[in-house]
C-alpha cells in the first residue's frame, strides 16, 4: 500500500538518479532498487553492520516495521508474502540479527515462500576475524535458502537485488540471501537498475509438455477411482480456478494437503478434507484404494504418505505434477511425470480433459465422508477447542485470513475452519516453527488490511513471538489472537499420552503470565473466557474492536487431535478417536 | 553402482561449498570431488564420484540443477568416458631396493619424481583399478605418505564412441 508521499519521494529519488551522474551510497542503492521491486513494506531490527542502510531509511522512502525480535521480523515478512504472493522482505544486522533469522529463513524454505533476507555484515577488511558481530550467515544459511549473494562490490548491489527477486519470486518459489558487508553500503556508485534478468544457471520450467497432458487425459479417461492430492503448489501458482475445473470435468474428488488448503474450497462438494497423518478418514481411505492420483503441487511428504510407501496408493497410476522436477521421483515414483508451472498445466489439461469413470467411486466417498465425519464429544460444561474453531469459522462465514502455530491447535484449525479462499490459511507446514502464528499474522494484515486476521496459537507458540504485541499495539494492527490455551504443551502431550505411556515429561506450562495482563502491559486489549457463553461474548467484543486483541480462551487440556495415524502406521490404520467409548 | 558425474559451475567464491554441503545435506555419499578450469572462462568443472542406484543418482543430477551456479550436468557412466586419477605415493626405499621399485613402476608407465636418502616419490596416473593395483605393489615397501586427486572424467567424443 504505497501512499502517494512515498511514491513522490521514490519518483524524486529515481529522477535524481538518472540525473546527472550522481553517486548514491550502497545503502542508498540498495532502498533505490527496493523501490524499483515495488517493494512497499520490509521488516527489520537494525544494528552496527546496518547503520547504514538505517540512515538511508530515515528519509522514510520505504515504510519500515520494527519488530521486538528478528525472528518475529522475517515471520511478519512470510506472512506478508504468503498472504500477497510477492516477496517479502527482510532486514537484520551482522551477527545475532542474522543467526536470529535462520528458523524464519528454514521455514520459508521448506514451505516455498519467497522471500528477501537483506543481512549486514562487518566491513570487509574484518571478514574472516572473528570480528565483533560476525557470522558466516552465507555458510549458515547456505541448505536452507533457494540463493545467496555476498556483495563485495557497491556496483552489483543493483543486479544482485534485481535476481534475489527474480529468483525469490519465480519457478518454486523460496528465500534468497543478500548480505552486504558495512564498507560496500557506505561505498559510492551510480545507480543504474537492469531492466532485464538472465541467470544462466537458473531458467525454471513452466510450461508443461504436450504428450505428458495427453498421457494424463488418456489415464483419467480410464480411471475408475481417481483422486487428487493437491498441494501448496496450487496456492502459489494461483490455480484455484483452473483446479475446481479440472475436477469437475473430470470427476474427481479433491483433497488438499495442509500446505493445499484454500486451494481447492473447503466447500466444495468434492473436497474430501485434508490426507495424512491427521487427515479424514475419506481422504486417508481415498489415497489407500485410488487408481488413479493426480499429486499437483503436493510433495508427498511423511505426514501424508506417513512414509509407508508400502501402504501408500498401492493400486494407483500416479501423475505427479509440479514445477519442481527435483520434487517428482523423490518420494513416490510417478507413472506420468508433468513438470511445470500448475496453472499452466491444469489450463492445458483443462482443454479437452475426458470424463473419468467416477460415478460409484464418488458414491463411495460421499459415503465415507458421511459415515466418517470429524467429530469431537462436545461439553456444555466446558470448552472443547474445536468447537472454539468451529465458532471462529460460523462467526466469520469462513471469511477470514487465519494464521496458526504449530500443535493440535494447528490441526484442529485445519479440521474445523473449511477454507475456501487460496490464502486465507497461514501457517508452519514443513517446517513445524512454534512462533510463527503471531508475527505471520501482523504481516498477513499489514499486506491485506481490509481483511478479518485471526491468529489462532497455543500457550506454547504464543510465549515463543509474544513480544511483537508492542508491533501490534504501536501500529494498531487490529489482528485477533485466540489463545487456545490448555495449559500445557497439547501435541507433545497427545504423544507422550498415546506412545509413552502417559509420561507427561516437561509439558506442563500452568506458570505462564496471565495473557490478558500481558496484552495489557502492550496496550493491547486483552479478554479471558473459559466457559462457552464467555467465548461467545469476548469473541463478539473481539470483532467489534477497531484495533488489535488478544483472547485467552481456556480449554479442556487433555483433548487429543483426532483421526490419527501412528508414526510407522499407514493410512489404512487410523486411530478414530471413540474407540474407548 | 559407482557413478561419475561431470558438473559444470560458476566459478564463483563458495560454488565448491554449495555443492558440497548439498550432496551432504541429501545424504548422497561422495568418493571423491575434484574441481579445475574448463574450457569456457568464468565456469569451472567439477566431477563428482558417488555411489547410488537409479533413484539416488536421478535426485542427485536433480537436486544439482536446482543449484544456481550449476550450468550444467552430466553423468558420465551413461557414456563412453575417459577417467582418470593421479597418485603421488612417497615410499620406503633405502638403495638396495631402489632398483625393484622402479622395476615395479615401469609397467605400469609410472615415473619416479624424487629420490631421498630412505625413499622415493612416484607418479602416477590413470584409472582407479590401476593405482590401486600399483599400490597394492608397493605397500610391501612401506608407504610412508600417498595423496590421490581423485577422479577427473569427461565423455569420448562421439565419433570415438565404443573405441
Amino acid at each position: 500500500m504505497p501512499d502517494t508521499a512515498t511514491m513522490e519521494k521514490m519518483a524524486e529519488r529515481l529522477a535524481e538518479a538518472k540525473g546527472e551522474k550522481k553517486e548514491f551510497s550502497g545503502s542508498e542503492i540498495l532502498l533505490l532498487s527496493l523501490l524499483k521491486e515495488g517493494v512497499e513494506c520490509v521488516f527489520g531490527y537494525p544494528g552496527g553492520a546496518v547503520l547504514p542502510i538505517y540512515d538511508s531509511l530515515y528519509s522514510g522512502s520505504l515504510r519500515h516495521v520494527l519488530a521486538r525480535h528478528e525472528q518475529g521480523a522475517i515471520h511478519a515478512a512470510d506472512g506478508y508474502a504468503r498472504a500477497t504472493g510477492r516477496a517479502g522482505v527482510v532486514i537484520a544486522t551482522s551477527g545475532p540479527g542474522a543467526t536470529n533469522l535462520v528458523t524464519g529463513i528454514a521455514n520459508a524454505q521448506m514451505d516455498s515462500i519467497p522471500l528477501v533476507c537483506i543481512t549486514g555484515n562487518v566491513a570487509q577488511s574484518l571478514i574472516g576475524t572473528d570480528a565483533f558481530q560476525e557470522a558466516d550467515i552465507m555458510g549458515i544459511t547456505m541448505p536452507i535458502t533457494k540463493h545467496s549473494y555476498f556483495v563485495s562490490d557497491v556496483n552489483d548491489i543493483p543486479r544482485v537485488v534485481k535476481e534475489a527477486f527474480h529468483i525469490a519470486t519465480t519457478g518454486r518459489p523460496g528465500p534468497v540471501l543478500i548480505d552486504i558487508p558495512k564498507d560496500v553500503s557506505n561505498a559510492k556508485a551510480p545507480f543504474h537498475y537492469p531492466e532485464t534478468v538472465s541467470i544462466r544457471g537458473y531458467q525454471p520450467h513452466c510450461d508443461p509438455h504436450p504428450i505428458q497432458v495427453q498421457r494424463l487425459h488418456q489415464a483419467v479417461r480410464e480411471a475408475k477411482k481417481p483422486v487428487i492430492l493437491a498441494g501448496g503448489g496450487v496456492v502459489t501458482a494461483g490455480a484455484e480456478e483452473e483446479l475446481i475445473a479440472f475436477a469437475e470435468q473430470a470427476r474427481i474428488p479433491v483433497t488438499t494437503t495442509l500446505m493445499g488448503l484454500g486451494g481447492f474450497s473447503g466447500e466444495h462438494p468434492l473436497w474430501l478434507g485434508m490426507p495424512g497423518m491427521h487427515g479424514t478418514y475419506a481422504a486417508n481411505h481415498a489415497l489407500l484404494e485410488c487408481d488413479l492420483l493426480i499429486g499437483i503441487g503436493a510433495r508427498f511428504d511423511d505426514r501424508v504418505t506417513m512414509g509407508r510407501l508400502d501402504k501408500f496408493a498401492t493400486g494407483a497410476k500416479i501423475v505427479h505434477i509440479d514445477i519442481d522436477p527435483a520434487e517428482i521421483g523423490k518420494n513416490v515414483d510417478t507413472f506420468i511425470p508433468i513438470v511445470g508451472d500448475v496453472r499452466k498445466v491444469l489450463q492445458a489439461a483443462n482443454r479437452g480433459v475426458p470424463c473419468s469413470q467416477s460415478e460409484e467411486w464418488l458414491q463411495q466417498t460421499a459415503e465415507w465422508k458421511k459415515r466418517y465425519p470429524l467429530k469431537f464429544q462436545d461439553s456444555e460444561e466446558s470448552v472443547k477447542p474445536q468447537w472454539v474453531i468451529r465458532h471462529l469459522y460460523e462467526t466469520t462465514h469462513g471469511k477470514a485470513i487465519v494464521t496458526t502455530d504449530v500443535g493440535q491447535h494447528q490441526m484442529w484449525v485445519a479440521q474445523y475452519f473449511q477454507f475456501a479462499k487460496p490464502r486465507s490459511f497461514i501457517s508452519s507446514g514443513g517446517l513445524g516453527a512454534m512462533g510463527f502464528g503471531f508475527p505471520s499474522a501482523l504481516g498477513a494484515q499489514l499486506a491485506r488490511p481490509d481483511e478479518t486476521v485471526i491468529c489462532v496459537t497455543g500457550d506454547g507458540g504464543f510465549q515463543m513471538t509474544n513480544q511483537e504485541l508492542a508491533v501490534a499495539a504501536l501500529m494498531n494492527i487490529p489482528v485477533k489472537t485466540v489463545i487456545i490455551n490448555n495449559r500445557c504443551l497439547g501435541m507433545v502431550r497427545q504423544w507422550q499420552e498415546v506412545f509413552y505411556q502417559e509420561r507427561y515429561s516437561e509439558v506442563d506450562l500452568t506458570a505462564s503470565p496471565d495473557y490478558v495482563k500481558l496484552a495489557e502491559a502492550y496496550g493491547v486489549k486483552g479478554f479471558r473466557a473459559k466457559t462457552k457463553e464467555e467465548v461467545v461474548q469476548v469473541w463478539k467484543e473481539a470483532m467489534s474492536h477497531p484495533g488489535p486483541v488478544v483472547l485467552d480462551i481456556w480449554v479442556t487440556p487433555e483433548e487429543n487431535v483426532y483421526p490419527m495415524v501412528a508414526p510407522g502406521s499407514g493410512l489404512d490404520e487410523m486411530i478414530m478417536g471413540d474407540e474407548k467409548q | 553402482m559407482r557413478h561419475i558425474i561431470s558438473v559444470l559451475v560458476n566459478d564463483q567464491p563458495r560454488v565448491l561449498a554449495r555443492v558440497a554441503n548439498l550432496l551432504g545435506r541429501r545424504n548422497f555419499n561422495i568418493e571423491s570431488i575434484s574441481v579445475g578450469e574448463s574450457e569456457e572462462p568464468g565456469l569451472s568443472r567439477m566431477v563428482i564420484v558417488t555411489n547410488g542406484d537409479e533413484r539416488m543418482m536421478e535426485q542427485v543430477s536433480k537436486q544439482l540443477h536446482k543449484l544456481v551456479d550449476v550450468i550444467k550436468v552430466q553423468d558420465l557412466s551413461e557414456h563412453p568416458s575417459v577417467a582418470r586419477e593421479l597418485l603421488l605415493v612417497k615410499v620406503e626405499a633405502g638403495p638396495s631396493v631402489r632398483h625393484e621399485i622402479s622395476g615395479i613402476v615401469e609397467p605400469f608407465r609410472a615415473s619416479v619424481v624424487d629420490v631421498g636418502p630412505h625413499s622415493m616419490m612416484v607418479q602416477a596416473t590413470g584409472e582407479r583399478s590401476k593405482l590401486d593395483a600399483l599400490l597394492e605393489l608397493l605397500r610391501p615397501y612401506g608407504i610412508k605418505e600417498m595423496a590421490r586427486t581423485g577422479v577427473t572424467a569427461l565423455s569420448r567424443s562421439v565419433a570415438r564412441a565404443g573405441v
